[in-house]
């Protein structure tokens, strides 16, 4: 029996309620209790003046495994997740080809296997190609493995389609993760339509877009029964939308993004296009808005949204470039400092959006250091002050909307199944 | 002049809008602008100030005139001219604008003149290249040396532009000339009205410091210039309104509409003009039209803004470090002599 101790950490489990200095004892791959672990140990880890969590969750990413290996892979992403802390990365199907069968899910567990590094959990798509037609064999994606369904990347455009996979993936018992946007209200918009979209001349998307789509969706899984999940919100209005269906008892549950939180279509002038994404920053209220969502639970989760893209496909005109930027490695900095050092979200509540949230809303074992649990956890350090350099990442890309920026807060420690994946350089372990 | 004390009133390398210009900055290149019309009215047209520097026009998109007035105001300057337009060039074959402008700079280029229909073309240039980049029209974005002479053509003609009240007129929301009149317009002083549809008036424009009207019949009466923009038949088809007739009817200037306006009111306009769309052919050439002088204005302007972002120095303060090496003493005493004269024309 192989005894793994980390010592002395102040140990936060929203799942379980916890949050005071312990020891926490794994035995063979599993949690076997938080308490003082008197017993000797093969492995110790001190976490003194460090904070014990449960392996951070990032239930939002896009690993571009099959089809892009050139800016990610399951193994470099993977890599990237843990050394950002998450132990589970739960992966979108928009992959080429995309992951709408048994064995396309099948082999994004098989890739992340032999990575050994960070859980990874694919989503199936709702619809075949995702295209937004037919359904997918949502069974078989069940079967091969994912713990999902969505269209991600894509809105699904009727209504009556959208309506039937949400019935079926009631009667699978899996949550429908939305991607929600109006394509023809849209138009050709590259930015938020505001102020700042009409100052640039760029085309605009606007808030009414998303919030119509967010609208039809709830009303849809009303009608179902359904779960519905409403991926990286990121309007005051969807924010309202979302807290009315909570409060009217729907299974309506919401993410957000660490951007989304943190920056404003500002950003956008000067035309760089690391800034750009889908949805695309909003504005200063609606980030107001998106943090007390958080904070009052209406928006239950925190996701990276990573997409990885190549210097090459981001680097061109503004209106031309891809939509997307990586996190994996900053969210949890960017969370801690922007949010929980500033005093905006408590340090339980923003450790619970990233483990119980996400392993409630997905309906797996995890998120927790319950004893009897896999022994997934990361040690973080609060404090430690360190600058983005992507230069640096482990993912294969560089896009990067933090980049140059100080944050303070980063895991030192990843523990997947009891297993040290992870050490920050020159850290005592 | 009334430029601040001190430091020169320009030390930029690029023009990429007008949005972020001060007043000083502005008046530097009217001032400037002025003291090379004067050139244009010699016999020899040519000043030696940018003699050795290559200026590359870079256009991504057709515009006879705007290439020609830049070509033309390089050649006065005595630099040497590269036309580069996209459609017979690798352009089509998916190189990518910064690697296009990255080629043409190792060719040992000053100053690269853009247009592009993506909006911050030339600020994603400014970042890749070494050269000076001059913005001819990104997108919806901006098109500053327009918004100059359209500055310079109001001043010219009424003496000033603190005061005025302006209306833009037209399809504001897809317009990089609207946006350039507007940052040049309201940093001087002047009040802007905009006019047109709803749907292509958006109410955001009032967060620029803009007046936003639906009727022109209202607003005519009560400003010292009207700036009648280009109607874009192409636009039709994303049908912001329902008809050209239509359009004509509610926001053509007809003679008719012209009796509301004040006597001493110009008319402008970008040109192309659709004549009988957004202005009637007896207006456009009529006695209130300065619609050519903007051409004339046009070609004195991009002079001012090729010297400037150059490294000129209208009032021949010591030159800019970057480009020490560049001759320009010759161009620098004529323009001695002319901001001389110039003096407190604002
Ligand atoms: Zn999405």
């Amino acid at each position: 029996m192989t005894r793994l101790v980390v010592r002395g950490g102040r140990v936060i489990d929203p799942a379980e309620g916890l949050d005071r200095v312990a020891d926490v004892l794994i035995e063979d791959g599993r949690v076997r209790g938080v308490g003082p672990a008197g017993t000797p140990a093969d492995q110790v880890i001190d976490a003194r003046g460090r904070w014990v969590v449960p392996g951070l969750i990032d239930m939002h990413v896009h690993l571009r495994e099959p089809g892009q290996e050139e800016v990610e892979t399951i193994a470099s992403g993977c890599e990237a997740a843990v050394r950002g802390g998450f132990t589970t990365v739960v992966a979108m199907p928009n992959t080429d080809p995309a992951v709408d069968s048994e064995a396309s899910a099948e082999f994004v567990i098989l890739q992340a296997a032999r990575a050994a590094r960070a859980r990874v959990l694919p989503v199936g798509a709702i619809t075949k190609g995702r295209r937004g037609e037919e359904l997918s064999e949502m069974a078989g994606l069940v079967r091969g493995g994912a713990v999902a369904f969505s269209d991600d990347g894509s809105t699904v455009r009727s209504a009556e389609v959208m309506r039937q996979g949400l019935l079926y993936a009631r009667m699978l018992g899996r949550p429908v993760i939305a991607h929600q946007e109006d394509a023809d209200l849209n138009g050709g918009g590259v930015m938020h339509a505001g102020r700042v979209s009409v100052v640039l001349g760029l085309p605009g998307k606007s808030s009414a877009s998303e919030e119509i789509t967010v609208a039809r969706d709830i009303k849809l899984a009303e009608v179902t029964g359904a779960h519905l999940h409403c991926a990286h919100v990121s309007t005051a209005g969807t924010v309202d939308l979302v807290r009315r269906a909570k409060a009217r008892g729907l299974r309506v549950t919401a993410e957000v993004t660490p951007h989304h939180l943190s920056l404003t279509d500002e950003c956008v002038r000067g035309f760089d296009s690391v800034y750009k994404m889908c949805p695309p920053l909003r504005t200063a209220e609606d980030v107001e808005a998106l943090r007390e969502g958080l904070r009052d639970g209406t928006i239950d989760a925190i996701a990276s949204d990573h997409a990885p893209h190549s210097p090459e496909e981001k680097e061109v005109e503004f209106s031309l470039a891809p939509d997307g930027v990586i996190g994996l490695e900053t969210t949890l900095g960017v969370v801690l400092t922007d949010l929980v050092h500033e005093g905006r979200l408590g340090p339980a509540r923003a450790i619970e959006a990233m483990t119980a949230a996400p392993a409630r809303i997905l309906g797996i074992q995890r998120g927790t250091l319950r004893p009897g649990c896999d022994a997934d956890l990361t040690v973080i350090d609060p404090e430690l002050r360190w600058e983005v350099d992507p230069s640096r990442f482990a993912s294969k890309s560089r896009n990067c909307p933090f980049a140059g920026r100080t944050l303070t807060g980063r895991a030192v420690s990843t523990v997947v199944g009891g297993r040290v994946v992870w050490t920050l350089d020159g850290v005592r372990g | 002049m009334t430029r601040s004390a001190g430091g020169p009133a320009w030390n930029r390398r690029h023009l990429l809008g007008l949005e972020g210009l001060s007043a000083d900055e502005l008046a530097c290149v009217l001032d400037t602008a002025e003291s090379f019309k004067e050139v244009s009215t010699r016999s020899v047209k040519k000043v030696p100030a940018l003699r050795g520097r290559v200026v590359v026009n870079l256009f991504y998109e057709p515009s006879t005139r705007t290439r020609v007035s830049f070509a033309l105001a390089a050649t006065r300057l005595s630099a040497d001219v590269v036309d580069f337009a996209a459609s017979t060039s690798s352009a089509r074959k998916g190189e990518t604008l910064r690697d296009t402008a990255r080629n043409i700079e190792a060719m040992g280029v000053d100053i690269v003149v853009v247009r592009h229909s993506a909006p911050g073309a030339a600020d994603h240039l400014a970042r890749v290249l070494d050269a000076s980049v001059v913005n001819a029209g990104d997108g919806a974005h901006e098109h500053p040396t327009q918004g100059l002479l359209d500055v310079f053509t109001i001043r010219e003609a009424l003496g000033r532009v603190q005061g005025l009240r302006v209306a833009i007129v037209g399809d504001i929301a897809h317009s990089r000339v609207a946006r350039s009149n507007i940052w040049g317009l309201r940093t001087l002083g002047a009040e802007v009205v905009l006019v047109g549809p709803s749907t292509l008036v958006p109410a955001a424009f009032r967060e620029m410091g803009c007046e936003v009207s639906h009727s022109l019949d209202d607003v005519l009466p009560e400003v010292d210039v009207i700036n009648m923009l280009r109607i874009q038949q192409e636009r039709l088809l994303a049908a912001p309104f329902p008809s050209l007739r239509e359009y004509t009817r509610l926001f053509g200037l007809t003679a008719r509409r012209m009796a509301r306006a004040r006597p001493e009111v110009i008319v402008m306009h970008p040109g192309p003009m659709n004549r009988g769309v957004e202005i009637a052919p007896d207006v456009a050439d009529g006695p209130r039209s300065v619609i050519l002088r903007q051409v004339a204005n046009g070609l004195a302007v991009r002079m001012a803004v090729l010297y400037l972002v150059a490294g000129g120095r209208p009032a021949a303060r010591e030159a800019d470090p970057r480009r020490a090496a560049a001759p320009r003493g010759e161009g620098r005493e004529v323009l001695r002599g002319a901001a001389a004269r110039t003096g407190g024309a604002r």
